[in-house]
């Protein structure tokens, strides 16, 4: 049995999402062309629109779709400003938007510290863009992004939030977070790669880094990706309404799997326990156990889980978020992300809590950790 | 398609349809080995990582390259951007140059690639062609400069599918020393090219122009000598750094896929569709009078007929046709009621190129679809000259 605990990573597209896609795979036209094959396809790229605005709680023009979500954080920081404020526990896409950026501390639990953010920001001129993440990619953590969006704006920078790893794991509305930007990608929820959009508030308009047709309303040029819209805009539908009861589901399997594992290995950490997380995901340290060699010792088993980002994980350097957090490089480098999906089922918890415990105990007997469990 | 069976669908300039080996290539892609290319830790990702691998060696393969000269974008409008801009940016960032010679015939997205660079403190020289649609080897020689830092010559029009002089101007830009970057969105699996005889240096591809899914494209990036850019879309570090981002595995593996099935065709299906064009002017030509041909027929895309009928209105003909679907001009444009500014470059008048459409043939056109299609014209272009167009009045 191959078990998938990677969804952080990326997901399996839903079934009707793949059924919609190839429907859509089989209409041939431009959506920019005149004629009525034209206006056909542009009609179902204006039906996505609707769907993804509907999901991100605002309007069908507050919508620019990118090919994904690195483009789109990039997009609502150089699109804006030559100089970012950014925390620390960011994704790369947005630490590396700019070279003109400032970090913003975490705490132990990787939770943005709000004095650090008046301070920092205080006394600021020229446009900046304050960016924030809704949820971390690799332990889960939520920030106070309400909060920290309210302070930029007392500051008179824009705010932005990365909200690719909560979108369709918690409800989102670009309003309630107070965010002036704000960045989804459909592949971490039952969509296609390849797409994703920014969503940007009413009066704002980037300074695109696609140049040329008039498409996206002149932010974002490039015939559109047909099929991968309509696959997000299917996503986001279905991610709309199952949103709470998948949250409930996993939050439950979730909190059950980190008890046995705390029980199987009473030194291992839960990193970012403390505070509030995405209900799927759990960023485990095992103490003396390198992240890549449980990696390792879990895909030998059939498991599939990650050692930090999938961007980041041809690297050997210890995760930047776990730093940020004040790990040392030794337990920075000795967690795994584990994340769950709707398909997540309890017996594929209960083999990676059989895995991961053997695991535990040949590390604690001596004996040769990556030799596979039955 | 919906519906009607009288469809014809002639636009294959503006996109193509996904080529059924391509679709049952790519669908296994999105739910049953699904993962994350960059997960090269476990068996989901490296297969999918495997996949890429693979599609890379094919669309290498097609332009001579070597597969890690090819960087995955979103599309050739991207390539483009990537292409122009991070050359230009690496060039003023390392006081390497600040010059650019372009055609007044390139791709909007090009144009505008170019003229982004001028606010940036780059100068452009945009040169004008001839009357057939072709670059003046010559004047590009004189445009360049001891800080030209690109040439950039689309290999084929994608509105009159002109072919450009891409291997004199390859051998110049070599000689002088210049990076020779080419929009190949409507070339790639239409004609030979082959990156080392043509001296290109960077080179633009589309996923849809050339039977794959609209989403996905790819860049040529020259090692030896290395052909150096600064990325637009920064952070995970994929794609060598030049472009970082999540694959599309589906969509990667569909352009392999594309372009392995178009190197296998690519001699034949130009004969095809020469036929096909060949058959679609006679019979113009035979029932009407004032038929004319835009750009040069000799240096030409086989797939592509740009023609123009005089004293007709094009955007009637096309209201008037509505089961046919050709082109006024470029699709990213066509919304716009100006004229063609292609047509214009070569110097034809607003009243020609107002009187003219695009015509595309593909893969899977049939000879019958050109003769109704060919009747379908004939008879809305006379009956438009005769004023009895339903619309013409309006």
């Amino acid at each position: 049995m191959d078990i998938y605990l990677d969804h952080n990573a990326t997901t399996p597209v839903l079934p009707q999402v793949a059924a919609a896609m190839a429907d859509a795979l089989a209409r041939t036209a431009n959506p920019s062309s005149v004629h009525r094959f034209g206006r056909l396809v542009r009609r179902s790229v204006d039906e996505a629109r609707e769907a993804v605005a509907a999901l991100a709680g605002v309007s069908a023009a507050n919508v620019v779709f990118t090919s994904g979500g690195s483009e789109a954080n990039n997009l609502a920081i150089r699109g804006f400003a030559e100089r970012a404020f950014v925390s620390a526990v960011e994704h790369a896409s947005v630490l590396d938007a700019v070279p003109d950026v400032y970090i913003i501390p975490v705490d132990g639990n990787g939770v943005v510290y709000l004095p650090a953010v008046r301070e920092i920001l205080a006394g600021l001129d020229g446009t900046v863009v304050v960016s924030v993440m809704l949820a971390n990619n690799e332990t889960g953590v939520i920030q106070p992004v309400a909060q920290i969006a309210e302070i930029a704006h007392a500051a008179g920078a824009l705010f932005h939030c990365d909200a690719i790893q909560a979108v369709g794991k918690r409800p989102l509305n670009l309003c309630e977070l107070g965010a002036d930007l704000m960045s989804v990608s459909a592949h971490k929820l039952g969509g296609p790669q390849g797409i994703g959009a920014l969503v940007v508030r009413d009066g704002l308009d980037p300074e695109p880094l696609i140049r040329g047709g008039g498409q996206e309303r002149r932010r974002r040029a490039g015939t559109e990706n047909v099929p991968g819209i309509v696959g997000f805009g299917v996503a986001a539908q279905h991610a709309q309404r199952a949103v709470i009861d998948y949250s409930v589901m996993l939050a439950g399997l979730r909190d059950d799997m980190e008890r046995r594992l705390l029980a199987a290995a009473p030194d291992a950490t839960i990193h970012g326990a403390g505070v509030e997380r995405l209900a799927n995901t759990s960023c485990i340290g095992l103490p003396g156990v390198s992240g890549e060699i449980q990696v390792m010792t879990l895909d030998l088993a059939g498991v599939a889980v990650s050692a930090g980002s999938a961007c980041s994980s041809g690297k050997v350097t210890p995760s930047h978020v776990l730093s940020a957090m004040g790990l040392d490089d030794d337990a920075a480098r000795s967690a795994v992300r584990v994340s769950l999906g709707a398909e997540t089922k309890a017996e594929h918890i209960d083999r990676f809590v059989e895995v991961w415990s053997d695991m535990a105990q040949r590390r604690d007997t001596g004996a040769d950790i990556r030799r596979s469990v039955a | 398609m919906t519906g009607a069976p009288t469809a014809i669908y002639l636009d294959h300039q503006a996109t193509t349809p996904v080529d059924p080996r391509v679709l049952d290539a790519m669908l296994p892609w999105f739910s049953e080995t699904f993962g994350n290319a960059h997960s090269e830790q476990h068996v989901w990702g490296r297969q999918a990582a495997d996949a890429v691998d693979m599609a890379r060696e094919h669309v290498a393969r097609l332009i001579g390259a070597e597969a890690r000269e090819i960087v995955f974008t979103s599309g050739a409008t991207e390539s483009n951007n990537l292409a122009i801009k991070g050359a230009t940016r690496f060039a003023l960032r390392h006081g390497r140059g600040r010059h650019i010679v372009t055609l007044a015939s390139e791709h909007k997205c090009v144009l505008e690639a170019c003229s982004a660079m001028e606010d940036e403190g780059a100068e452009v020289t945009v040169l004008s062609v001839d009357v057939d649609g072709l670059a003046d080897v010559q004047a590009i020689s004189e445009a360049i400069r001891d800080d030209t830092v690109l040439v950039t010559v689309m290999a084929v029009n994608n509105e009159i599918g002109v072919v450009q002089p891409l291997t004199e101007v390859g051998a110049l830009c070599w000689e002088r020393g210049v990076l020779f970057h080419t929009d190949a969105a409507q070339a790639t699996g239409k004609i030979a090219l082959d990156v080392d005889a043509m001296k290109i240096d960077l080179l633009s591809i589309s996923g849809h122009k050339v039977y794959a899914p609209k989403g996905i494209g790819a860049l040529y990036v020259r090692r030896r000598p290395r052909a150096r850019l600064l990325a637009e879309i920064s952070g995970g570090g994929q794609e060598r750094g030049m472009r970082s981002g999540t694959l599309p595995v589906p969509l990667v593996v569909a352009l392999g896929e594309a372009a392995d099935v178009a190197a296998e065709g690519l001699a034949l299906e130009g004969e095809k569709l020469a036929a096909l064009r060949a058959r679609m002017l006679t019979r113009l030509q035979d029932s009407l009078d004032g038929v004319f041909v835009n750009g040069s027929m000799e240096h030409r895309v086989p797939g592509n007929l740009n023609v123009g009928f005089n004293g007709v209105n094009a955007e009637t003909l096309m209201a008037d046709l509505p089961e046919l679907a050709i082109s006024t001009g470029s699709a990213c444009t066509s919304a716009s009621v100006e004229p063609s500014y292609v047509l214009k470059a070569l110097g034809i008048s607003d009243a020609d190129a107002g009187a003219s459409v695009r015509i595309g043939f593909g893969r899977f056109t049939t000879e019958n679809e050109v003769d109704v299609a060919a009747e379908m014209i004939v008879r809305a272009v006379q009956e438009q000259r005769a004023g009895g167009s339903a619309r013409a009045a309006e």
